[in-house]
């Protein structure tokens, strides 16, 4: 054991931040593939089917045999494509979505890059997975594809400011905007974690992180009974494959940010209950995290199976009239809130 | 820093706009197009309410608050006063102007006070900031006014130039402004001009800096040869907006003036002096002859504002109390001047008609001697014939420029005045000389009839006691 | 050798390289991308100055929102390049000496001379715990309180002038009341009849 920790120890820094970052990617990876399986048999049994159970037990194999096929497919490039950006879309839009993850905190010390604003960090990151959507639109020479981008994005700037005032609520009752610091100031219980002085902000920024990955009911941007899947119309093989992995990576970012922004992180849900709190007390915070996002994550696919899909108008209003708004009052109400120091800000 | 309500005081005529503009922006939401007349009474109110203030809390001394970004002192108080009495002036000639070309909306109104808050924020500056951000203020508020009647291409066009060449100058400003900054250290114009007294070898980056920050100051008074915007924005701009921006604004271009290159860079009066030569001869050159010939009446008081801001600029220049106090004289005055003028141009116009060409004076007397009269009040004025008020502000200016043994400046200034008479007395012929084609009665409301008439007035009954007024300049600048 | 001066070269060199692709491109399209390039990188250097609040706010703002919007409108414009490229070569005469003296003036006013490394110190570096954003939140609302509350009026009236500017009501263009629509109820859409069977002649 000992020798273990001395070669680790001895790696250099930059092999160490190498392996972390393989650590955590990899992982990701794996999750996605599986909950590509997790939503079909949810939605699957949502609607009083099965799902897929052919390869391998219960159809456990199928997300490998997928990957394996859509990694051997053709990648075609239309012809008057501007073919750099072609490329370069699915890879602007996976890329935002790993690399938000090297500030997300999995316990108190677990954390690859714990720097003072990660807050504004994951907000400046996922801004930017906008571009990959935009330029696949718009590289592909395709009028579906370049609605399905303009949709998209108009969306996507749209919802990001009323996540960004609810993320400053968040802030204001964290004190900081490092994420270990958020998480930590939520101490004491169920009851002090943001979800309910916050509770507004917690439906609006989940909602718009719905709203973000561009997810049902707010999938426009494909809209495959309208512009034929939209913005990644015109792709195939692995280049499909990659906005497949970005969506489905934004979504657990999604998720996990909800866990540590409004649901106390890797924190106990027993913490201040007298015996349950002892009786679960060996249980890494990893692990109550990963319950929580899987939460989230479910919500992702219930959302999926249950609501129709809202017209274009009715997203942008629910965005600038709805969300904004309510967003707008709450953090001058949150300011006197902590100003006064009502529970459970002292 | 400590919050200090007495910190808040000397701002409490910004802060009380500012306020005063949001109720506005409230209340106008709710209010239905026959009741927007309160908007429009408001508007008015905050401007008569921040001039009691203005005066209220006038003190004659010299307060900097908010860390050095702001200052309040008499020059500034004096300049706000006139500031809220020609904005006011412009406003309440406007009122019939907008309604008779469904332009009478709460944005106009609002558009207009926070070009005021910009204003006041110009004048009252400290800092390259606060300069920076009045200016940006104002002009915002301006672009927009201009583009107001968005069915009137002419208009839209304007308003374009307008912004893209604002844009422009604010850029030059700022680069300047940076460069300023990156060898003083400091945006405070006090600490500015304390860095000067001990040039440390950077005096090349303070002059291409003052440079830099001269191109935009010429540019935002419209000095030759960067007025190009001027008479395409005054000409295509509707008449009021004309009017609004061709009066307020300048004192505050003056201010703006004052404080960067007397309060910031005195110690470089060398190198302005003869920037500012350069621009002043220019202005009133060029002003003066082009706009003989001119048809279009807004575009030949576009450049006789040119030829204005020239002489403004012949007080500055000579760098001496006398100059400054004839300058700022010389500005208010022409404010006073030019809200007639534009003023006369509003009241012949009538819905569906645009009384914009030089042509539409003719036979005023017939009309209506009494306009005629005022308009000639305000032609003789502006031209500088006494014993009017317009004459005993070139009459101050060129004494200073005299005493500051700049001879030969005053001759050229003199000269092309005598020019720039033509222009004007061609109205007055036009006006008593030619037969009407247009018989249509002038009609007006109460209200206009009477501003414009004491606005006449006070050009001819201030040109005849002229001391008041310049005593106020000269104790404002001590 | 540290990592630092890796970092401030490779990034600095992008930055130079986008900076100048931007002007150069012939696509508009291409040309946009290569600003958000350029403010990329340029961010990543304002966080080797330990600005990362800045530089993480030129991100969020610029990269992520305002180039986003500015792409949307390129994108569409659809702008013909071919004539603002016409009398390039035949204007390099003039616009070659005028860059020259530009460059000249340039190298003189924020040359080595005057900017140099003897003349300014670097800033100090500041310890693991220092919080840039605390550090720029105490000075914006106490020393620059002032200029702040100014910088928000000013967004107020871009807000009004762009309302004012664009807001038309159009009699002819016809509106959803979302409203309306969300109070419907079956019986002021549907009306079932009760109609007796008919009957073949």
């Amino acid at each position: 054991m000992d020798f273990l920790i001395d070669t680790w120890t001895g790696l250099p820094t930059v092999v160490q931040i190498l392996a972390k970052i393989v650590l955590i990617a990899v992982p990701i990876m794996l999750t996605v593939a599986y909950l590509t399986l997790a939503e079909r048999k949810v939605i699957g049994y949502m609607q009083v089917r099965i799902g897929p159970n052919r390869v391998g037990p219960r159809g456990l194999l199928q997300p490998i045999a997928d990957g394996i096929k859509l990694a051997f497919k053709e990648i075609i490039i239309p012809t008057n494509a501007n073919k750099a950006l072609f490329i370069m879309g699915p890879l602007l839009a996976l890329a935002p979505a790993l690399a938000a993850w090297a500030v997300i905190p999995f316990d108190e010390p677990l954390i690859l890059a714990d720097i003072d604003a990660g807050l504004l960090y994951i907000l400046a990151l996922t801004s930017g997975s906008v571009y990959g959507i935009i330029f696949a639109g718009w590289a592909s020479n395709s009028k579906y594809a370049f609605l399905g981008a303009l949709r998209s994005a108009a969306q996507v700037v749209s919802y990001e400011i009323a996540m960004g005032f609810a993320l400053v609520c968040v802030l204001m009752a964290g004190g900081s905007l490092n994420l270990r610091d958020i998480v930590l100031a939520q101490q004491g219980g169920v009851w002090t974690w943001f979800w309910l002085p916050l509770l507004p902000m917690f439906i609006v920024y989940f909602l718009s992180g719905v709203a973000e990955t561009n997810r049902a009911p707010f999938d426009v941007a494909e809209g495959e009974s309208e512009i034929v899947a939209g913005f990644h119309v015109e792709y195939s093989g692995m280049t499909f494959a990659l906005f497949f992995l970005a969506e489905y990576a934004n979504m657990i970012l999604i998720s996990a940010l909800t866990a540590l922004m409004f649901f106390g992180g890797w924190l106990s849900p027993f913490q201040g209950i007298p015996v349950l709190e002892a009786w679960f007390a060996w249980v890494p915070g990893m692990v109550w995290l990963f319950a929580k996002m899987a939460v989230f994550l479910f919500l992702f696919l219930w959302f999926r199976a249950t609501f129709p899909r809202y017209r274009y108008d009715q997203i942008m209003r629910l965005g600038w009239k709805v969300f904004l708004p309510v967003t707008l009052i709450w953090i001058p109400v949150l300011g006197v809130w902590i100003m006064l120091g009502i529970w459970p800000f002292h | 820093m400590n919050f200090d309500i007495a910190e808040f005081m000397p701002a409490l005529p910004e802060i009380f706009v500012l306020t005063m503009a949001c109720i506005v922006l409230l209340v106008d939401v709710c209010l239905d197009q026959e009741r927007r007349v309160i908007t429009y009474v408001m508007t008015q109110a905050t401007l008569v309410g921040a001039a009691l203030l203005t005066v209220a809390l006038h003190t004659g001394g010299r307060t900097v608050v908010f860390s050095g970004t702001f200052v309040s002192d008499p020059m500034g108080d004096v300049l706000k006063v006139f500031i809220y009495l020609v904005s006011a002036m412009a406003l309440l000639y406007s009122r019939q102007y907008l309604i008779d070309r469904q332009l009478f909306k709460g944005e106009y109104f609002l558009l207009a006070l926070f070009a005021v808050l910009g204003m006041m924020v110009l004048v009252s500056a400290h800092s390259l900031l606060t300069i920076y951000l009045g200016l940006e203020l104002m002009s915002l508020s301006l672009y927009a006014m201009v583009a107001v009647d968005r069915d009137n291409e002419i208009a839209t066009e304007a308003a374009m130039k307008y912004f893209v060449l604002g844009a422009l100058a604010s850029g030059m400003l700022l680069y300047g402004m940076s460069m300023i900054y990156g060898v003083t250290a400091t945006l405070n114009l006090a600490e500015i001009a304390a860095y000067n007294a001990d040039i440390s070898g950077n005096e090349i980056v303070m002059v291409f800096g003052l440079a830099f920050v001269m191109v935009g100051l010429a540019f935002k008074l419209g000095a030759v040869p960067f007025h190009m915007w001027i008479p395409d924005v005054y000409h295509g701009a509707p008449t009021t907006v004309t009017l609004f921006i061709g009066t307020a604004p300048k004192i505050a271009a003056f201010a703006m003036l004052m404080r960067l290159l007397v309060e910031g860079l005195g110690g470089f009066y060398v190198q302005w002096h003869d920037m500012l030569v350069v621009l002043a001869v220019l202005s009133i050159v060029a002003g003066n002859v082009i706009a003989i010939a001119q048809t279009n009446i807004k575009r030949m008081l576009a450049y006789s504002t040119i030829a204005h801001v020239g002489f403004m600029l012949l007080g500055v220049l000579t760098g001496s109390e006398g100059g400054y106090a004839a300058a700022m004289f010389y500005i208010i005055v022409y404010a006073l001047m030019a809200a007639g003028a534009f003023g006369m141009v509003v009241l012949l116009s009538r819905a569906g008609y645009e009384a914009d060409r030089i042509e539409d004076f003719k036979g005023l007397n017939d009309r209506s001697p009494w306009y005629a009269f005022m308009m000639l009040i305000l032609m003789l004025a502006t031209a500088g014939v006494p014993p009017f008020l317009g004459f005993w502000a070139k009459l101050s200016v060129l004494q200073a420029v005299v005493e500051a043994g700049m001879l030969w400046l005053a001759v050229v200034a003199v000269l092309f005045s005598v020019v720039g008479a033509f222009y004007y007395l061609r109205i007055v012929k036009l006006m008593y000389f030619d037969k009407a084609d247009d018989h249509t009665p002038i009609t007006a409301g109460i209200d206009m009839r009477v501003t414009l008439s004491a606005n006449g007035l006070a050009i001819l009954g201030l040109g005849l006691f002229p001391g008041a007024l310049m005593a106020l300049c000269a104790s404002a600048l001590l | 050798m540290a990592i630092e001066p890796v970092i401030f070269w490779v990034f600095s060199t992008i930055l130079v390289l986008s900076a100048g692709a931007v002007v150069t491109v012939r696509n508009p399209v291409h040309a946009v991308i290569f600003l958000v390039l350029a403010f990329f990188t340029s961010a990543a250097i304002w966080i080797l100055l330990e600005a990362e609040f800045l530089a993480l706010a030129l991100v969020l703002v610029y990269v992520g929102a305002v180039m986003v919007l500015f792409l949307f409108v390129v994108m569409m414009l659809d702008i013909n390049v071919a004539p603002l490229r016409e009398g390039f070569v035949r204007n390099l005469w003039v616009g070659i000496p005028v860059l020259a003296i530009v460059i000249y003036e340039l190298w003189v006013v924020v040359g080595e001379k005057q900017f140099g490394l003897d003349k300014v110190a670097a800033p100090a570096g500041h310890a693991a715990d220092y919080s840039n954003t605390k550090e720029l939140g105490g000075i914006l609302y106490t020393v620059y309180m002032y200029p702040f509350e100014l910088a928000a009026v000013i967004l107020l009236v871009a807000i009004v002038a762009a309302i004012a500017l664009t807001l038309r009501r159009r009699p002819q263009t016809r509106y959803q009341d979302p409203a309306q629509q969300v109070l419907v109820k079956r019986g002021d859409r549907v009306r079932l009849v009760k109609m007796a069977a008919e009957k073949k002649q």
